[in-house]
């Protein structure tokens, strides 16, 4: 390797220009071969991507009783299935807006308790600088580390000697736990950023600790929140688990819930589950893509929980 | 060790300074104000994580359980799903993801183009596409089965009716999932990489293979290291794929640990045994939590 690296600009400086030329044509050949090479990797990406979501639209535009058919695309592809979800014109829709409005508050209840409990304990351990902080940020770690759906059934069980089953509250909760690890870690590593000057001289003319805390580390961390705020709002819309065990009754239940009960029985319409499929889909990716930048700024810090 | 310290003739800690160290470089009502931030966290930690956790423990504390467990031909099948799953699921997955990430570093407005839809499996809720998915695969009237019919004439098996076709189509529907997820994080390792160092290999005349082999694997060995082992530690507890695309089936041969221990819970009714199912993973989840707890903390490339 080290004589070629010595060789090679000499090589190309003494050349003679046919051979010079040669080398640009390698070149040239070169880079369409990568390029061919880099389109048929996007073209089965691309495939491989969409096929499942392609299916979700086709099957949600069959028209009644078409879905058991052995074509590609509907002939005629009707929107009626979305109406009558939207219309909640199938029983087993009836509760389908107020289920919806149970998985944005449920949603909207883990953003802004992870939001809170997340800054608080980041202005804490790293802004104040509480001794053993580094317990905190263990505690933090070994939550992150451990599979949500390991605790899933002593949580039933506890949340069920308490009463809570079928309340939102209890979801909350679980949901709030698994989150906040990922908040601290991201709001401890943002706050490194912003010089502690600011804090010691604000402390110097007189502000409290909760002063501080709303006048100046929030509005600092802002784009910090953003990102987090983004992470918890997803991650409260992907989860099931929690969901499935602790939420039974048609008027407690979240979408996700009412969808898989739709699956598990025999009756199942397809076309409507698909449509109520990607409605609850549309608002998560409306987000992803509204913050798609802030999230991948922290996601060179931190990880999704799956 | 302190006896000893003491004798020496260091200064006995007194009970205020005790108190002084508790309270850090903070004054007055400030450490009062600290205190109260964390609280809510300790809370939720306490209430949430180590309260579950001292009580699975304890549910699971019994030895017949385990006997019960093992013996089971669910568990044994079960056992093999979660190897077959960590070899291919968790490795075919971050290998792909290094190699695109690569892929995405490409210039051009269109390889931005395909990323923005290339991160769409990842967006999308896992409950709707696992479902689609699942209706996908349908031996009869499934997406795949239509187009296999169409384009090459050839009757597709019926996917979700035989063991290790299912396993497949879970593990590729897994893969499918969280392979955008992982490729955003490597790519963004891969950012991080000085573009210095390549200018300096390329004078060496590191290029193609060679620059990656001696240039970029090294660097990012760590990180990819750390994505390992934490993707085989969410996989053990991944639900949703397992139930809604196979949904454990057929006839309970497809099933991961989560899966395994919520149908022992809550489709059999013996919660203890769920938790056994569960805690019996213990063995290997620990190690592997302590290795990664000592990485996340020196990792260089923050996770």
């Amino acid at each position: 390797m080290s004589t070629t690296t010595a060789d090679t600009p000499l090589a190309t400086r003494s050349a003679s220009a046919p051979a010079a030329q040669a080398m640009r044509r390698t070149a040239r050949r070169w880079r369409y071969l990568s390029n061919a090479g880099a389109a048929v990797i996007s073209a089965v990406l691309l495939v491989w991507t969409i096929t499942p979501i392609y299916n979700m639209i086709m099957v949600s535009l069959e028209a009644e009783g078409d879905v058991f058919s052995d074509h590609i695309w509907p002939t005629p592809a009707s929107p009626a299935s979305f109406g009558i979800v939207v219309t909640q014109g199938y029983w087993y829709l009836e509760y389908f807006w107020h289920q919806f409005g149970n998985s944005v508050y449920m949603a909207a209840m883990v953003t802004l308790f992870t939001l809170l409990i997340g800054s608080l304990t980041s202005f804490s351990v790293g802004r104040m600088r509480i001794r053993n902080g580094w317990l905190i940020t263990n505690a933090a770690l070994f939550t992150y580390v451990i599979p949500a759906s390991f605790l899933a059934i002593p949580f039933y069980l506890i949340m069920q000697h308490y009463g809570l089953n079928n309340n939102l509250w209890s979801v909350i909760a679980a949901l709030v736990t698994f989150a906040t690890p990922y908040a601290i870690f991201i709001f401890l590593e943002y706050g490194r950023s912003i010089p502690l000057e600011l804090d010691e001289s604000a402390r110097i003319d007189g502000a409290s600790p909760i002063q501080i805390y709303f006048k100046i580390y929030l509005p600092l961390m802002a784009p910090a929140l953003v990102a987090v705020g983004t992470y918890a709002l997803l991650l409260a819309w992907n989860e099931y688990l929690y969901q499935f065990l602790l939420l039974s009754n048609k008027e407690s239940m979240t979408v996700p819930v009412a969808l898989a009960q739709f699956l598990n029985s025999d009756v199942a319409p397809w076309n409507y589950m698909m449509a109520t499929a990607i409605i609850y889909a549309l608002p998560p990716v409306a987000t992803y893509y509204a913050f798609r930048n802030r999230m991948s700024s922290g996601l060179t810090m931190g990880g999704v929980k799956g | 060790m302190t006896a000893s310290y003491i004798e020496v003739g260091g200064p006995v800690v007194p009970r205020q300074s005790l108190w002084r160290y508790w309270r850090g470089g903070l004054r007055g009502s400030e450490f009062a104000w600290a205190v109260a931030f964390v609280i809510p966290y300790i809370a939720v930690f306490l209430a949430f994580v180590i309260y579950p956790v001292c009580y699975g423990v304890w549910m699971g504390s019994q030895p017949h359980l385990y006997a019960e467990v093992f013996s089971d031909p669910i568990y044994q099948k079960t056992v093999v799903n979660t190897l077959l799953f960590v070899a291919f699921g968790v490795n075919l997955k971050l290998f792909f993801a290094l190699l695109l990430s690569g892929f995405f570093m490409r210039p051009g407005w269109w390889v931005k183009a395909l990323l923005m839809v290339f991160v769409l499996p990842w967006a999308v809720p896992a409950l709707p596409t696992f479902i689609s998915i699942h209706w996908m695969l349908n031996g009869e009237w499934g997406l795949l089965n239509n187009l296999l019919y169409i384009l090459f004439g050839i009757d597709g098996p019926s996917w979700l009716n035989e063991r290790w076709l299912a396993l497949g189509a879970a593990v590729c529907s897994h893969i499918w999932k969280w392979l955008p997820f992982w490729t955003v994080i490597l790519l963004a390792g891969r950012m991080s990489i000085p573009q210095e160092i390549y200018d300096a290999a390329k004078v060496d005349g590191a290029t193609g293979l060679r620059r990656f082999l001696h240039v970029t694997f090294p660097l990012l060995a760590n990180l990819y290291l750390v994505l390992t082992l934490l993707a085989t530690i969410f996989l053990f507890g991944d639900f949703n794929t397992i139930t809604f695309v196979t949904g454990g089936g057929p006839a309970n041969s497809t099933h991961l640990l989560a899966t395994l221990g919520i149908r022992d819970a809550f489709d059999l009714a013996q919660p203890r045994l769920g938790v056994a199912a569960v805690l019996s993973a213990m063995p290997v989840m620990i190690p592997l939590v302590i290795i990664l707890m000592r990485k996340l903390k020196t990792a260089e490339v923050q996770l």
